[in-house]
């Protein structure tokens, strides 16, 4: 059960987490022969603590840094004025993304809005090579023709149903969890 | 500048800093921390207004806050229209109801009206389908001044909470100061306001601040100094003998300067009146934030239209 007694089960415990993010960085080291062009971006604000730790992973496997940035989405969504005006997170893209690969890192995918936010985003900042997409748990349910190309679990869910993710770096527990639509 | 995560905008309008809670500001200041860094970009333009109209309502002459404001909605991408007293019907009796009822037929999204009256942008709140933001009503408040002042202040010192900051000036005549005043006590600063006793009367009191017509002490224990234009327009020629005298008993001379805190700010709202509120020197010098305050300004105005442009739902939204 979770904090406020919703039954929920563990989708990824912290040991799997780990295990899932040094597994994707090695895909990504596989797929991108020219390392010295590859950039991690993670959007605000789930994505941003596993793209720093990505970062950290490719850095070990290729034996040089590599840059990680974070974008915030908030001023790109397509849904503004249906709701309260979202909380606007630093974007912090302190190098060209001119002619790089980016990586763009996240959470959960879901209805694929966001990540069609990101890439708008980005687009202010340069023009990429190329962009790959990485996230730790795809859930389904797309709107949007967009697929991932580096998934940590395939989660099918129900529309009402929720994906929790936690992370150390917020200061608690880490784990995935599934929550059941009450 | 931490963020509170639990603070959200559920506001249509911004009409005036008294009815903001300090969670209120405090959202305004982040949310414009983000919007500065667009402005920093090659790109300086998002998406967020796309589609919607903004129009300026401009009743009272302004040329920095128009423009601020101008920018800042071409910034996220709207369509703006600005819209000034002598060139409109209200030249040839139109009343503002009527005038600001067409505008609302042309489905603007979001109205922006600096006025001569006090209350001007919450009459037209009353009754507007659109979102209004106060650029400034008479000499009552100028909401968006306060944000971007008190953002100005927390960017350079890190806080706003226990600082010691004097408005110099004409505060009776200053919606500024009115803003301001309210804004700095929210957020737990200790206002202290100086003048000459016409324009600085001790009624001010009654908000919460310190009114002292010892310029020198006032200057000398502050962290910062908010200095205020004396307002020909609004003035009539009795509330002191003249310039001269204003300068030689209240101006921030080279003399009076040197006995500031050696990290003080200096602020204005401007228009700067060189040689009369405020040395050259001391304007151009390295304490002064006056051109930040100009740069913070327009994000702290595109925070304000992107937040009042939110609409009614849940916060939450899909991943």
């Amino acid at each position: 059960m979770s904090d406020s007694g919703v039954p929920r089960t563990t989708i990824l415990n912290a040991q799997s987490i780990n295990r899932v993010l040094t597994r994707i960085a090695h895909e990504i080291a596989e797929r991108n022969d020219q390392s010295q062009h590859v950039v991690v971006v993670g959007v605000q604000r789930g994505g941003i603590h596993l793209a720093d730790r990505l970062g950290q992973l490719l850095a070990s496997i290729w034996g040089h840094p590599v840059q990680v940035g974070r974008v915030d989405v908030g001023m790109h969504r397509d849904d503004l004025d249906q709701h309260v005006a979202p909380q606007i997170m630093p974007t912090t893209i302190p190098f060209d993304l001119n002619g790089k690969t980016v990586v763009l890192v996240d959470d959960v995918l879901y209805s694929g809005r966001t990540i069609r936010a990101a890439l708008d985003a980005l687009n202010d900042f340069g023009r990429p090579c190329r962009v790959q997409l990485a996230v730790l748990v795809d859930r389904g349910h797309r709107e949007l023709p967009i697929k991932p190309d580096f998934v940590g679990k395939n989660v099918p869910t129900s529309l009402h149903e929720r994906i929790d993710v936690r992370l150390r770096e917020e200061g608690g527990e880490e784990a995935v969890y599934l929550e059941k639509a009450s | 500048m931490n963020t509170n995560p639990t603070a959200a905008w559920n506001r249509k309008h911004l009409l005036d800093i008294e009815s903001l809670s300090p969670d209120e500001i405090q959202l305004v200041h982040d949310t414009a921390r983000a919007f500065k860094a667009v402005g920093e970009r090659a790109i300086k333009k998002v998406p967020a207004l796309r589609g919607k109209t903004v129009i300026n309502l401009f009743i009272e002459p302004s040329t920095r806050t128009r423009i601020s404001f101008e920018l800042a909605a071409m910034r996220l991408s709207a369509d703006v229209i600005n819209f000034t007293a002598e060139a409109s019907s209200l030249k040839k009796g139109e009343t503002l109801k009527d005038t600001a009822r067409n505008l609302e037929a042309l489905n603007a999204d979001i109205i922006i009206i600096r006025h001569s009256a006090t209350g001007a942008p919450h009459f037209l709140s009353r009754f507007m389908r659109g979102s209004v933001i106060n650029a400034g009503d008479g000499a009552h408040e100028h909401p968006t001044q306060a944000l971007l002042d008190t953002f100005t202040i927390r960017e350079k010192k890190g806080r706003v909470e226990g600082l010691n900051v004097t408005i110099l000036g004409d505060i009776l005549y200053s919606r500024v100061a009115r803003s301001n005043i309210w804004a700095l006590l929210k957020l737990g600063a200790r206002v202290t306001l100086c003048g000459p006793p016409t324009l600085v009367p001790q009624v001010f009191e009654q908000m919460g601040c310190r009114v002292t017509y010892d310029v020198d002490e006032a200057i000398a224990q502050a962290d910062v100094i908010n200095l205020l234009r004396i307002q020909h327009e609004r003035q009539r020629k009795t509330m002191f003998p003249s310039i001269a005298e204003y300068t030689n008993l209240f101006g921030l001379t080279d003399t009076r300067f040197a006995r500031a805190r050696p990290d003080v700010l200096i602020m204005h709202p401007g228009p700067i009146n060189r040689g009369v509120e405020i040395n050259s020197d001391v304007a151009d010098g390295e304490h002064s934030v006056v051109l930040e305050q100009v740069t913070n300004g327009l994000a702290v105005r595109m925070a304000v239209l992107f937040l009042v442009n939110g609409g009614k739902g849940p916060q939450e939204v899909a991943t």
